[in-house]
Formats: structure tokens, sequence, C-alpha cells
């Protein structure tokens, strides 16, 4: 979810993406000469709108980037402007590093019609089709053979799993498999981006969790780049390797789920991430503190039990040379230990400890946090110990930073 | 006030037109006579029982309803007993020709006014004039144009059907969801694809509702027309007005509205069958729905 983002390479890279509504295009671009902020007075003034105002982003290989804002923000404009259903004012636009603007129609037909799909808030099926004509449509729009389309559909849709409705109407399907037609229809062409507006927003929460797992199943299968456009901060959240929040046609913020909700850019996001689980979003990371003491194998368990007394705790990470974790010595073993005299700090070791790695989810690990005498350790690969989880440490990043009221 | 001959000049523009294309609205004339005398001689070439059962078909095969059946061959039946199946064959044949020509001038002027504000808004107003213009009107340089007889009958009727036929297919296209128009586009259709395999299939009910007007209007028409020596029902009821002849009339009268009651019937429904059949299917499909239901939650939770 908020793992490394893979970076193959650029596929999308957008630049200034402007779109004003309402007014010729030539009248358009001479108002938004003006200065930065006067642009979009000038603009309504002159009895336009701008919907998007100098947007721009990148997206890579095998990316799910996420355009997140309220309705009226621009989001659904910027998408659309990625396969030219919507002609932006001004601003470039590269896809593969071919520059979109300069297409000629039938490559951009071409180009909608192998390299860039999209699926809609409301499905958008045909409804005097079937599932299995829909599921096909994009490969008939490219003439390919009725019985090779039909074969392709049907894998598509065996892999939504609605194979056996291929033969019934839209109107017999629930939202959910509707929308699941949607996504069949995008999977058999075979397009490496997926443009996706709003496709969960219609469905019930149920439904929407199926949905999201559903897309980021066959998003593990065959990395596709996708463009997810999304008002639902949760869900922005879990399906995206970043997220870009947009406000009145500008990005407000362009970052990984965990950035957005351990550094909000400013107080309209901090008012989107309070309402967001950020015990999903936060991860081990975001909690790590270096650990207070640590004992060395070899050290004394009398040199040891002192240090413990020193910072008032019950037990001890004890470490290898090269800082991964032996066990944890309590100190009632290392007291025991003391008493019969002579055992080195090994004959101590127990494994009462639970140890994760920094981009686990806090979800996943804060029901172990004060099970033990020591805190969670969060270790890399290599159970090197980088440092702890205190318990005041999560409970701390769970709390929302600050409530921004509104009268 | 300044007089504004507009009576005159409108004379004028016929006259005009009869003295340098009188040669082509001849041509023009005698097409539409060999194709109402095409039709008039399919639709009384077989014995009246045979075309009864024809229409009866029809009826069956547009709604697959019985009442719809059962009266239209008790009503053709009376028809034919009144001894007007003559007259009601070819005033069928002038509507059928004027509506024909109307669908056919008025569907693509109704997809295009769809496709572009800027036709819609000019031919708005053609249309208002044209659909509030007295009917009679029609007649007058019809006649002039094209003689008396069959041919004004069916040129004025067609004048009179084609703006439901535009306004209802306009309607129709500009209500297809703009969604689903969108996402055609997305996958690449071309304009013409887009309007072939969406818009056109998507707003055929509006379409078919605009058809069944344009021929709900020509008989209308074709009555009116027969004051100009069409021949067929109109002549029949113009003469019985003439001679005060109040039975023969009346039979007239009846006949017509049969024809018309078989033509909406028949028209609307092959319309709504589309509806129909659709929710046949859907209440097949949900008698057994929520087996398929679990099926596929469950195909995708051990995915």
């Amino acid at each position: 979810m908020t793992g490394e983002s893979p970076r193959e390479g650029t596929v999308i890279e957008a630049k200034g993406l402007t779109k004003v509504y309402g007014m010729p295009r030539d009248k358009a671009v001479s108002a938004l000469r003006q200065a930065d902020e006067r642009r979009r007075d000038a603009i309504r003034e002159a009895g336009g709108f701008l919907a998007v105002d100098d947007v721009g982003f990148s997206v890579s290989a095998g990316e799910i980037f996420v355009i997140m804002g309220l309705s009226g923000s621009g989001k659904s404009t910027v998408l659309r402007m990625l396969n030219r259903l919507v002609e932006p004012t001004s601003g470039s636009l590269r896809i593969d590093g071919a520059d979109l603007a300069a297409l000629p129609q039938d490559e951009l037909r071409r180009l909608r019609n192998r390299k860039i799909n999209m699926v809609f808030q409301h499905f958008a099926l045909l409804p005097h089709r079937t599932v299995r004509e829909n599921a096909a449509y994009g490969l008939k729009v490219r003439q390919t053979p009725v019985k090779e389309r039909m074969e392709r559909a049907d894998w598509a849709l065996r892999r939504v799993g609605l194979e056996q409705w291929a033969d019934s109407y839209p109107h017999e399907l629930s939202g959910g498999m509707k929308q699941r037609v949607g996504l069949a229809r995008a999977l058999a062409t075979d397009a490496e981006i997926l443009l996706m507006d709003e496709p969960f927003s219609a469905l019930d929460p149920l439904i929407r969790r199926d949905m999201q797992e559903l897309l980021l199943q066959l998003q593990s299968e065959d990395r596709r780049t996708i463009v997810f456009v999304t008002h639902d901060l949760n869900e922005a959240m879990r399906i995206g390797d970043r997220i870009m929040v947009m406000r009145d046609g500008r990005v407000v913020q362009c970052a990984t789920a965990n950035e957005i909700v351990s550094a909000p850019a400013d107080d309209y996001v901090t008012e989107f991430v309070a309402d967001v689980d950020r015990s999903r979003v936060l991860t081990a990371g975001n909690v790590l503190r270096p650990p207070l003491v640590t004992a060395r194998c070899g050290e004394s368990p009398a040199e040891v039990l002192n240090r413990l007394e020193n910072v008032e705790m019950n037990g001890i990470f004890v470490l290898d040379e090269a800082g991964r974790i032996l066990g944890v010595a309590t100190d009632e073993a290392l007291a025991g230990a003391l008493r019969d005299g002579g055992a080195t700090i090994e004959s101590c070791l127990a494994g009462d400890y639970h140890a994760v790695s920094p981009d686990t989810p806090i979800v996943e690990f804060c029901d172990m946090a004060g099970r033990h005498t020591v805190p969670i350790a969060v270790v890399d690969a290599d159970r090197r110990l980088l440092g702890v989880a205190p318990r005041a440490a999560i409970l701390a990043a769970l709390a929302a930073p600050k409530k921004v009221r509104h009268a | 006030m300044p007089e504004l001959p507009i009576g005159e000049a409108v004379e004028k523009f016929t006259q005009f037109l009869q003295d340098h294309l009188g040669g082509a609205f001849d041509v023009f004339a005698a097409v539409l006579m060999k194709l109402v005398g095409a039709v008039y001689t399919v639709l009384v070439a077989p014995h009246p029982l045979l075309l009864i059962a024809v229409f009866a078909a029809l009826a069956w095969l547009a709604g697959r309803r019985v009442p719809l059946v059962v009266f239209t061959v008790l009503a053709f039946l009376l028809v034919a007993s009144m001894r007007l199946w003559v007259q009601t064959m070819q005033t069928l044949a002038v509507v059928l020709v004027a509506a024909v020509i109307a669908v056919a001038i008025g569907v693509p002027l109704g997809v295009w006014a769809a496709r572009s504000s800027r036709v819609s808004m000019v031919i708005r107003p053609v249309l208002d004039f044209m659909q509030t213009l007295p009917v009679f009107v029609y007649l007058i340089p019809a006649v002039f144009l094209f003689g008396i007889g069959v041919v004004p009958g069916v040129v004025a009727t067609t004048a009179f059907a084609v703006p439901p036929a535009v306004r209802l297919t306009q309607l129709g296209i500009r209500q297809v969801d703009a969604e689903v128009v969108e996402a055609a586009v997305a996958f690449g259709s071309r304009p013409w694809q887009v309007l072939r395999e969406v818009q056109l299939p998507l707003a055929l009910p509006s379409i078919m509702a605009g058809i069944n007007q344009v021929i709900m209007m020509a008989l209308s028409m074709v009555v009116i027309a027969g004051m100009v020596g069409a021949q067929g029902l109109g002549s029949v009821v113009v003469q019985s007005v003439t001679q005060l002849d109040i039975g023969k009339g009346f039979e007239g009268g009846l006949a017509v509205v049969i024809l018309a009651i078989y033509l909406d019937r028949l028209t609307s429904a092959a319309g709504a069958r589309d509806l129909t059949r659709g929710r046949a299917r859907r209440r097949a499909a949900r008698s057994d729905a929520p087996a398929r239901h679990d099926r596929v939650r469950e195909s995708v939770t051990t995915a």
C-alpha cells in the first residue's frame, strides 16, 4: 500500500495543465497571462471559470496515482485531459514522451483504444448489449474478429469474477457487478494506462471494499499505470502509491499517504486527514524511537541490571555485534542470574518481544504494545534493531495532530 | 403603419418556383405518383381477408398481445363491410409514403440538430412555424406546384408530419446518458460509431415515439388532402360534407378512426417492445438471482 513506489520510468508527465470553461480559448489564454493570484479573478470577470489551474505531476509505470479532492476541485477535469476528452486550455502533457496535444485525431483514437482506457463513476455500460459485448467494446472498436473478441472478453470477465453473467444485460446486475464489467472492458483491451473516475463512489461501503481489493489484486498481477480519482481519502490511502490533493483547481499536496498523514501541507489537508484511519496509514517507521538502553552479548548481568534500574525499565534488548536482536533479558532473569552467580547474560535471554518492519501499519501491531516488558522492536530485513515503538509514541501518533474548527 | 406585402412575396416566390423549376416539380410529382401507386397496388392486389390476416400478424409481432390482434381483425372486417376497403387502402398508401419520406427527412435532421446547438437554434422556429401554420395553408402552394390529385396531398402531408420526427429524434439523442457517450469516445470510437452504436440505439424509444407521431400527423392531414382531389377516405368525407350525407360521412370518419388506432397501437407497441422484453428477462433473472450473487461473492473472496 504505502510501500516503495516503483519508479521504472515516467509514463505520464503533465506540466502547467490549465482548463478554462465558458470562454474562447484565445481570450482565456490572454487572461491567464495575469499574475498568479489575479488570474482566477480575471477569468471570472471575463465570464469564464478556471476549473484547473497550473497542475503538474508525473506518474511512473506501474504506479497507482490518486487524484483526490472534493467536487469542483477539478480532479475529474484533470483526468479527462489525460486522454483529451477535455482539451487543455494550456499546459503540456506527455504520454510515454509523446506530446498528446500534437496527436492528430486518428492517432488520438488509436491511443485511447490501445493505450489509455477509462472506468467511469456510473459504469457507462451499453444497456442494449450483453455483459460480454460490453466487455468486448474496445476490441469491437479495434475491429478485432468476433471470435477472438469474445474469447478475450470472457477472459476479462473471468478475471473480475463475472463469467457466469456474460449473457446477461447490465440492468440485471448490481452496482458492484456493473463496475466489474466496466473494469473488464478496460482489462480486455490490455491498455497500459487506466484512468478511473471515482469508480467506486456509487457503490455501498462493503462492495466498495471488495472492489478496492479486486483492483489491488489485479494490479499485483499486471502492474498497470493507474490514475484514480476519488473524493474519499481513506480510499486514496488504501490504494494509492502517491496521492495528489486538489482544491479549487490547484494542487495542495502531492505525496505518499504516509507523508500526507504525518505532515499535511496545510489546514485544508489537515482537516481531510482528521477523518482518516491513521492506524492503517502510519507505520512503525513513524513512531520509531531510539531505544533508551540496550545490552551487548558478553556483558555481565550486574552491569545490565544496573543500567535497567537507572531508566526504571523491566526488560532490555540484547544485541549481537552486528546489532541483531538475540533476545530479551528481563530484570527478574537478570536478578536470578546474579543470585546464582557467574552466569553470563546469554543464559537470561528469552523470546518475549514483538518485532515489526518499519513499513508495517500500526493497526497490525498496536494490540501487541504493552504485552511484553520491552517495547515493540522495529527491525530491518536482517533483524537489526532500528529502534523501538513505545506505547506512548503509538498513542500519540494515532491521536489527530490538531482539530481545525470552523464556525 | 407601413404595409408589408408578405402575401404578395410568397405568391411571387411560388410563381417563380413554378416558372423556373416547373420541370423539376413535374418529375418529382411523377415519381411520387408512381410511388403511391405502387404501394396502393400492393395493398389492393390481395383479397381483403388475406391483407387483414397480414395486418393481424403484424399486430401480433409488434406487441404479442391478443387484444390488439382481435381488434385488428374485427375493425378491418368492419371497414371492408362498409365498402370502404379501397378508399382505406388509398389513404393508407398516402400515409405510408408520406410517413416514410417524413422520417427519412426528419430523423437525420434531428440527429444533426442534436449534435449542433446552432442547427438546433435555426431549426426550432422553422418547426414551430410548420406545426402551427393552419393545415389548409399547406395545400394552396402544393396544388399550385403539383396540380390537383394525390401528389399535393402527399407533399402537404409530409411537410406537416416532419416536425415531430425532428423533435423527438433530437430529444432522444440529447437524453442519452452523457457518460455512456463519453465511454464510447474514451475507447476510441469515431463520431459515426458513437452515433450508430450508442446514440441511435439508446434514442430508439424516443425516435419510435416520433415515428408514431409522424404517422398520426400524416393521417390527420390526409383527410384534409381529400379536398384537393386526393382519392381515399378524405374524398369520402369531403363528398359527404358537400352532400350533407350524414351516414356516409360517419362511415368515412369511422374508417379513419380505425386506421388511426391500428397504426398508433402498432407503432407504439413496436417502440415499447424493447422495454417489455427487458422487463420479462429481469423477472426471470430475479428468480435465481440470489444464488448467482452468492457465487460471485464467493469467487471474489477466494480469489
